[in-house]
Parts: structure tokens; sequence; C-alpha cells
């Protein structure tokens, strides 16, 4: 029980940020119309490449040749996710906006 | 480069910190509101472009402000940078032409594919991360490893490992290199991998840390791998946009716990948001086809759903291509519904054809879309968008069915599912209770298909059969191209 407690008071801030961002996150989403359910997948799964940020930071306190191969592979992957995820949202929206100028 | 390091180490150290951290400020700011506008039709391409934004921030400010906190209490920042970018140029190269070339139908894939790499990635730093945070413990002579930083690693590799694995099987489903298997066995596989998983996680946990022995993280990389696997596998191949969503979900989780270990407010909140509203997504999705998001997990289509009626005794009619012109030139209202046979085929630039022929000729053409016809929701959207069909040609399916007692004829093409009577009618249906487009209800049906193939659900469909449905064999554009020859013959 205490470790419990004391493991809240050492994470307080980050158990804090999950909590409001996983209410944000169903806020933010709750009224999508159908049509749009792909670009926004897409768009959210572009967000979170977000995870590129820690490759970058492991890369940059690697020492040995394994780690270095390791995060360098780790950022390629990681810039795929973000540079693909949102090139193809956005080439997904691109059609909608197409429509709505000829209206 | 090198210059821009030293002018920005001139700074005093709580300068670099307090910049990283309002540029992170900003880019969840940037994500919430991307994510937000995203989900609104006007407004949804510059949501894209600013939660980009947010992200070119967050990576170009960790890059130079970055400091991590050494045991001698120094802080030291970012190395390798000339490695980092030129990482960063072969991602944005490869992910950017990837993106830009590959074909409107086979954008599902693509998603996937993005989705598992950014949870390879994930998995990575966690298979990084192990060793030094070992090493790290075992020289404080920890007793165990239970802690939440040894959590966020695990957790991380083990979530991440799982959406890489599965996304490119969901992958390989979609892009037809990897069939169902369907095995009622593989649930009690499934499930105890799954405990197997976790319980191996609390059984690293309690481990006394010893620096240098790293095989349980190795072990619990394969692991996740096969879980992933085994995981995707028996799920239906007309299920996977609703997998593929759950696969980005779990992804954003597994961001976060890489957030929760360096306490980086960008990842957290980047990965969370993610995470629920990826969630949502979902189970919006799984609305939408009225199934559970268990029900589609354990995947009760095909398998055991052999019920339904023999069909050995139907007959079905076919209609000629001239009969079909005649009959749509001579109609005033007509209804396409478009399945994934028209994505397949690539023929909505002829429906867009046989639209404008169709008007000339006093003939209104409408399209009526299921929400989930096609592979993911809104692939009919984006297709008929990409030939040129205006926006209020396309009714949705509640509209459709309304306006249905007054349409001449319904052209199916390359849908199954989502106009199966069976639906509404056979309680003993896998789809029973899904909200279908009821093309039965117009005057005439054409259905436009390759053969007499069973749909993705595997189960028979009776509209074949009505008196008032009429068969035009063949690939849904070749179909078409005579069709639109034949009525400007007229």
């Amino acid at each position: 029980m205490n470790e419990l407690l004391e493991f809240l008071l050492e994470y307080r801030e980050a158990i804090f940020i999950i909590l409001l961002s996983i209410f944000l996150g169903i806020e933010v989403i709750s009224h999508v119309p159908s049509v749009l359910h792909t670009p926004l997948m897409s768009g959210a799964n572009a967000i979170h490449g977000v995870v590129i940020i820690g490759a970058i930071i492991v890369m940059g306190h690697a020492t040995n040749v394994l780690s270095m191969i390791l995060g360098f592979l780790a950022v390629v992957l990681g810039t795929l996710n973000v540079v693909g995820g949102f090139v193809v949202t956005d080439r997904m929206l691109e059609m909608f906006k197409k429509k709505k100028k000829q209206q | 480069m090198e210059n821009i390091q030293t002018i920005t180490r001139t700074f005093d150290f709580s300068g670099y910190l307090s910049i990283l951290e309002i540029s992170y400020i900003l880019a969840s700011v940037l994500f919430i509101l991307g994510l937000k506008k995203l989900s609104h039709p006007d407004t949804a391409r510059s949501g894209n472009l600013w939660a980009a934004g947010g992200m070119g921030l967050a990576i170009i400010f960790t890059i130079l402000f970055h400091k991590m906190k050494l045991d001698d209490g120094t802080f030291q920042g970012i190395h390798n940078i000339p490695w980092i970018i030129a990482a960063l140029i072969i991602g944005s190269v490869v992910g950017w032409m990837a993106a830009k070339k590959v074909k409107m139908t086979a954008m599902p894939q693509m998603v996937s594919l993005f989705n598992g790499m950014g949870g390879a990635c994930a998995a990575l730093i966690s298979m990084m991360e192990f060793p030094r945070m070992q090493t790290e413990l075992a020289g404080h002579q920890a007793a165990t490893m239970l802690n939440g930083e040894a959590l966020a690693i695990l957790l991380g590799l083990m979530i991440g490992g799982v959406s890489f694995a599965g996304s490119m099987i969901a992958f390989g489903k979609l892009d037809e290199r990897i069939g169902d298997v369907k095995s009622p066995v593989l649930r009690y596989i499934n499930l105890s991998f799954l405990f197997i998983l976790f319980a191996f996680v609390i059984f690293v946990m309690f481990k006394t840390p010893v620096a240098g022995e790293n095989w349980m993280i190795y072990t619990l990389a394969g692991l996740a791998l096969v879980y992933g696997v085994t995981f995707v596998m028996p799920i239906g191949g007309a299920d996977m946009p609703v997998v593929i969503s759950l696969l980005n979900s779990f992804t954003g989780v597994a961001a976060a716990m890489g957030g929760f270990l360096y306490h980086n407010q960008a990842m957290l909140t980047g990965g969370i948001l993610v995470g629920s509203s990826g969630t949502i997504l979902t189970i919006l999705m799984c609305k939408a086809m009225n199934r559970s998001l268990l029900n589609v997990i354990i995947g009760a289509f095909g398998g055991s759903s052999a019920a339904g009626p023999a069909s050995g005794d139907k007959t079905v009619k076919e209609i000629s291509l001239s009969d079909a012109a005649v009959l749509l030139s001579y109609s005033q209202k007509v209804l396409v519904v478009p399945g994934y046979g028209l994505a397949v085929a690539q023929a909505q630039h002829l429906c867009h054809e046989l639209e404008n022929l169709l008007a000339s000729k006093g003939v209104e053409l409408k399209y009526g879309i299921h929400p989930v016809a096609g592979r993911m929701p809104g692939h009919m959207n984006v297709l008929l968008a990409e030939a040129d069909v205006a926006y209020e040609k396309l009714q949705e399916m509640e509209d459709a069915n309304n306006e249905m007692n007054n349409t001449d004829v319904v052209i199916v093409v390359g849908a199954n599912d989502v106009v199966n009577p069976a639906a509404e009618e056979d309680p003993s249906s896998p789809i029973y209770g899904m909200p279908v487009i009821k093309v039965w209800e117009a005057k005439n049906t054409i259905i436009m298909k390759r053969s007499m193939a069973k749909g993705y659900a595997a189960i028979e469909n009776n509209l074949f059969f009505m008196p008032k449905s009429r068969m035009l064999f063949g690939d849904a554009k070749a179909t078409l191209q005579k069709l639109v020859a034949e009525i400007k013959n007229l």
C-alpha cells in the first residue's frame, strides 16, 4: 500500500496528464461523422509517431555500436510513421477538399 | 549544426529546459487542436497540417535542446546528430514516396504499415533502455525492478511489439497475401499467450536486477511478436479496419509509455490522446456494423456460420447488357450501391461517366453509401471523390433507404454483405441486426458481380435470388464500360 502511494506521488504529474488526456481524447472524437473515420484514424496514426522523440533521445545518448544501430533503425521507423502518416492523411483529405471547391 | 549547438549551449541551463518544455506544450496543443479539426469535414485538412506542425516542432526542439542528467549530476545534450539527421532524411524520403505513390485502394494497408513502424519504434526504444535501466538498478543494489520506469519499459516493448506484428499481419491480409485462419483452438492459444505475456512482465519486475543479463527483454520481445500474429490471424479480412484502429490505439499507448519513461509531456499527451481517441473510434466503427468489439476480436464471422437456407435449388436471373442499357435509359431515378468490388476494379471513374451519360438523358443517378462498404469506413466516399463525383450525389444509408420505394433501378457494384436482406430477416445470420441498404425495395435491382462467390462475411445472399433481382456477371470495370457503350448506342 505504501509503495503504491509512493508510486502515485512520484509520478503524479504523469498520471495527471494521462487522465486528462484520456478524457480529452474521448471528448474530441465523440461526434465524428463516419465519412471521416478513415482520415481520422490515419491522422491519429501519424500523431502517435511522436514516439520518434524517444527514438531521438535514445539515439542521442547511444554509446556502443549495437545501440547506435538499433537507435538508427528506431529513428528511421519513427520518421516513416510520422511522414508517411501525415502525407497519406493529407492525400485522403485532399479529395474531400477538391469536391468542396466545385460546389 | 555544430554552430547552432555552440550558440544554444551558451544559454544558461534552465533556459534550455524551459524552451523545450514550452515547445512540448505547444506541440501538445497542436495535436489536440489538430485532432479536433480532423473530426469536421471542413477543417480536416488544416487539422492534419496543424498536428504535423506540432510534430515538426517537437522533433526539432528535442534535437536542439534535449538534455539528459548523467549519474555524476552533469547534463548531456543530444549526440550523434549527423546520424539522427541521416535517419530522419531516410525515413522522410521513403515515407513520403510510399505515401504519395500508393493507390487509393491500397490506402488501408498503408495506414497499417505505418502504424506497425510506430509500434516497432516504441519496442526498439524499450529494448535499448532496458539494459541501461538494469545496470543502473544493479548499481544501486536494488532488490527488484518494481518501479514505474521498468513497468513503462516492459509495457512499451510488449504493446509496441504486439502492435508491430499485428499491423504486419493486417497489412498482409488487406493486401491479400495472407488468408484467414479460422480455428476455435486459436482462441484459447490467444488467451493463454496473453496470460503468459502479463505473467512474464510481472516475473521480470520481481527479479533482482543483474547488470548485463538481458535475455528477458529478448524473450519478451519474441512473445509479444508471436502474440501479435496469433491475435490478428483469426480475425476476418473484412474486420481489418477495426483491427487497425485498435492497433493504432495500442501504438499510442506504447508511445505514451516512452513519454512516461522520459518524463516527456509531448510523448505522453500525444500517445494517450491517440490511445483514447483510437479506442473510441474503434468502438464507433464496431457500432456502425452493429457488432461489439469482443465479437470482432473473437471472430464470429465465418467458420460456424453455415446456417441459412440451402441455395441448391434456387436460380438466379441474368440480364443482358442491352436490356440493362434500355432499363437505365428509361428510368427516372437510379441508385448505385458501391462496395469493395468497385475499389478492386477501379471502376469509380466509369460510375461517374455513367452518371453524366444518364444525366444527359434526364435520368438522375445517385450513390448510396453504406458506412462500412469497402475495406474502411469512408472508403467509398474517398474513391468516388477521386472520380470527381459531387458531394451531394452521395447519399447516406438512411436517406437512400427512405427514397428506395421511388427508385427505379438500383445497380449494386461489387457490394454484397451491405445489401444482404438476411441482416433484417434471418435471426440466425451472423450479420443479423446490421443496418443494410434495402435495395430489394426498389423497382429493379441489377447486381454486378464477378461470380456467385460469397462476400467477406462468407454468408449466402438471398438478394440474388429475389424476383426483382437481375445479375450482370463480370469485372465491374469491364461491365460498366460495356454498359456505357451500350447506352451511347441507343
